[in-house]
């Protein structure tokens, strides 16, 4: 069996699947006023391409953060910029400020659905390739099925190409870490972990295997010696890391503080509108709409990615 | 509801993998695999042809049998055998429990996601019969040779070139059309002729006349062969035929079959007087020498040469600017028109053509049998042979002979190059068909994946002989590359756009017309060198 041809047909396989399910609806099609997270996404490439970086975050007669406010850490933010400058170039309707609230068009939808392929593409499909790859003492035909399994994921197509959300890029870079630190380039492992972090918070989930692996190892090749060397350059990675992402927010107190609160919202209570079927399946208190949440909100999606 | 196919979907491929190990389960995997591809290519675009079929479906449910081939409120009239209308008829009364609305005739245009639901299933249904067709040709295959991996069994090989063709998947589940269980017939009747069970593989070929005629094309393969090799009984050894064991009872028998599936088709409507009227439906010769988009055939160059001479004398001033006929071949539209420069064509040139062109693999199988195999190389040139030199052929014609070919392509490595080839320009070919923004990434990922595929798994299987490509075949496969880029991509973005809006679609069929005739002539040469099958070992 050879090894390139099977690969490429793997992931011609794993891209057709996912073009065509983004060939079907998406959450919230039609349904104003408040649609659903292909909508958040629209709106934060147009609150991003419009709006100052320092109103990203913060309730303004400009940015009603009631109505899809942005939630995700900074590279979210970034990633939307960078989709609304082409989407802007191609057609400046679809991020116009307040006037595209809803906006559903055919070519929209093309554009958007695009830009989680490609994000796919450049991110989570060649870190899946490489781990499949880099698997020791088994056969190629294993090697092949393995990312076949992994790339034919349901779940995953689902929320990235059918749900619309852009799990993949969280994900992928998360993967990127895990081969980082399986190949001995802990730095550039826990960079990757960091982006995958400051992408979205819920990669905390998967923080406390990196931090214990990577201390584990400091401590193997002893404190007194390469252990400590090692230990201060993966302090540094992450603080680099984590300043380059949060640097235009630590202009002021007030911004950091805000953004925090809008990645971690405590006010909001144990459940959001369709939460975790785990934790409220196996919990007796009643799902709760919304609720603990000042003056109402926006009804969330289910954000807990595979 | 695109839920949990997608799952089952999932999950199947995670079974197969589980299966892939040496049980036959792979079969099934493969084919429920490209059935949820199916499911999942329900919403894309669909052409006219949903509406000739939920018209046809209308005509034979609301009106008696006597109106079916005169009904013409719409402009899609019927225009297939009898057999395809029974069948339309039967689909119609499983639609009536999801729409009655479509079974209106007058509805004309009808379109809601229910109707959308029940044409796709029927054809993903229908397909059931192409699957037990490959099934059966896969009994076929002499895998003696294959090594113990079972990606390299040929088998395996056979079975993902059918199944998962990308042609019939995007005529079928996307353009829309039936062609799935009418090559599954096809391919069933051939493999019926393998197994030495003539007279079930006439039947079958029979029945398949009578649900589309445009099938007549390989009927001469059929005829000659079942005469020379099955009424014949036995050969001199040279390979020539022995008079004297010519049997009555196995010509008549045939021709029982034969009158009998005829009788039960156009019975009804000899009955009614209607004959003529049904034969003026099935072959309305007042179209074109070339469809709108021409099918890449001899006709394309033809056509080609004819507009590149026709620009040349308006330039030298060899031409009088006003004796050009108004109407140009490239306009889109499917009317009659003359030739500028070269003689203008008309149908019967065509079918002398077409018969010129055939009978030389006819002789072949007359005079030089050479069994099962040679009926099937007779049967892919019949078919080549029509649609290099047919009227108003369709592009999508060219898989008449891309499939049974397939069954060639993993026996003999000359015959994996020319299949490659034709299969590979053929292919492109139908690119046109999908001409829509949100279809263009399947028809290039699937594209990619069925050539990437049948390009690198008969190369494996062939790799202790020559390479399968020289380096200008090679050149040329890779040519359609930029080729799609320029006509797809590039194009567009030029001021030609407005101005000479066909030129992609002359140059899509001008360059896959050169593969397919260079393959017409590979083929060809295969046939009238082989040796005899007196001459050859018994398989």
């Amino acid at each position: 069996m050879e090894k390139w041809p099977w690969t490429a047909v793997v992931v011609l396989l794993a891209l057709t699947v996912r073009w065509a399910v983004s060939l079907h609806s998406y959450s919230g099609a039609g349904k104003p006023p408040l649609f659903g997270d292909y909508e958040a996404q629209r709106h934060w490439q147009e609150v991003t391409v419009n709006l100052p970086l320092r109103q990203w975050y913060f309730n303004s007669s400009e940015n009603d953060l009631q109505y899809w406010g942005l939630d995700y850490p900074p590279l979210t933010a970034y990633h939307s910029l960078l989709c609304a400058f082409v989407a802007e170039r191609i057609n400046p309707a679809w991020v116009a400020l307040h006037t595209s609230r809803g906006h559903e068009s055919p070519a929209h939808k093309l554009f958007m659905r695009t830009t989680v392929l490609v994000a796919d593409v450049m991110i989570y499909i060649p870190a899946v390739v490489l781990y499949c790859c880099c698997l020791k003492e088994i056969s190629t035909k294993k090697k092949v099925a393995n990312a076949l399994c992994i790339l034919l994921y349901p779940g995953l197509i689902l929320i990235d190409h059918g749900h619309f959300q852009y799990n993949s890029v969280s994900l992928g870079f998360a993967l990127w870490g895990v081969l980082g630190v399986s190949c001995d380039w802990d730095l550039l492992g826990s960079l990757a972990f960091c982006l995958a972090l400051n992408y979205k918070q819920m990669e905390l989930y998967h923080s406390l295997p990196f931090f214990c692996f990577l201390l584990g190892k400091c401590f193997q090749k002893g404190l007194k010696g390469k252990g400590l060397g090692l230990l201060l350059k993966l302090v540094g990675t992450v603080v680099a890391s984590f300043a380059l992402c949060w640097l235009p927010f630590f202009s002021e107190r007030e911004q950091t503080l805000q953004v925090v609160r809008r990645l971690f919202p405590v006010e909001r209570g144990l459940f959001e509108a369709r939460g975790s079927v785990l934790v409220t399946g196996s919990s007796q208190a009643p799902r709760r709409e919304g609720s603990g949440r000042a003056g109402g909100g926006p009804i969330r999606s289910c954000r807990f990615s595979s | 509801m695109w839920l949990n196919w997608l799952k089952t979907s999932g999950t199947t491929a995670m079974a197969a993998l589980g299966t892939v190990k040496g049980s036959s389960n792979w079969f099934s995997a493969l084919a429920l695999g490209v059935t949820l591809l199916k499911c999942l290519l329900i919403p894309t675009y669909h052409s006219t042809d949903f509406e000739v079929h939920r018209n046809w479906l209308a005509i034979t449910h609301s009106l008696p049998l006597s109106q079916w081939y005169y009904e013409a409120t719409s402009e899609w009239t019927l225009d297939y055998p009898p057999f395809f209308a029974w069948f339309e008829y039967v689909l119609s009364h499983v639609a009536k429990y999801f729409d009655q609305e479509m079974l209106k005739v007058h509805n004309l245009n009808y379109f809601n996601s229910t109707t959308l639901l029940f044409q796709r299933f029927s054809v993903i249904f229908t397909d059931v019969l192409f699957v037990y067709a490959v099934r059966e040709c896969c009994k076929c295959i002499d895998g003696r040779k294959a090594s113990k991996d079972l990606t390299e069994k040929p088998q395996f090989i056979l079975s993902v070139l059918l199944l998962w063709n990308f042609g019939l998947l995007i005529v079928d589940h996307i353009h829309f059309q039936y062609n799935g269980f009418l090559s599954g017939i096809m391919l069933l009747s051939i493999a019926r002729i393998f197994q030495k069970r003539h007279i079930e593989g006439a039947f079958l070929f029979a029945v398949l006349l009578h649900f589309k005629h445009i099938y007549v094309y390989v009927a001469p393969a059929y005829g000659i062969y079942l005469l020379r090799s099955y009424c014949f009984t036995a050969s001199k050894p040279d390979g020539s035929v022995r008079w004297n064991s010519f049997s009555f009872i196995r010509v008549i028998s045939l021709g029982l079959i034969v009158f009998l599936v005829s009788a039960l088709s156009l019975g009804p409507f000899l009955a009614l007087n209607q004959l003529p009227q049904v034969f003026s439906r099935l072959f309305p010769f007042k179209r074109g020498l070339c469809h709108a988009y021409w099918a890449p055939n001899f006709w394309a160059l033809y056509n080609s040469v004819d507009k590149v001479l026709s620009v040349i004398g308006l330039e030298l001033k060899l031409l009088d600017p006003n004796k050009i006929p108004k109407a140009s071949m490239t306009s889109g539209l499917v009317q009659q028109f003359e030739h500028t420069v070269l003689p203008s064509v008309t149908p019967w040139a065509t079918v002398i053509c077409t018969l010129i062109a055939i009978l030389p693999s006819v002789f072949c199988l007359w005079f030089k049998p050479q069994g099962p195999r040679g009926f099937l190389r007779c049967l892919i040139l019949c078919a080549l042979s029509s649609f290099m030199f047919g009227w108003h052929v369709h592009e999508k014609a060219i898989l008449l002979a891309i499939l049974p070919m397939s069954l060639l392509s993993v026996e003999k490595a000359g015959d994996a190059s020319v299949f490659l080839i034709l299969t590979t320009t053929g292919h492109y070919s139908l690119f046109p068909l999908l001409f829509t923004t949100p279809e263009l990434p399947i028809k290039i990922l699937l594209m990619l994946l069925f050539t990437i595929y049948s390009i690198s798994s008969l190369m494996t299987l062939f790799r202790k002989e020559r390479p399968l490509f020289n380096w200008m075949e090679t050149f040329y496969l890779l040519g359609l590359g930029p080729l799609e880029v320029c006509c797809e991509f590039v194009f567009p973005l030029t001021s030609w756009k407005l101005k000479y809006p066909f030129i992609p679609l002359l140059l899509t069929s001008g360059y896959c017309a050169v593969g397919v005739t260079y393959a017409w002539c590979r083929l060809y040469a295969s046939m009238l060198t082989g040796p005899p099958v007196g001459k050859t070992k018994k398989r």
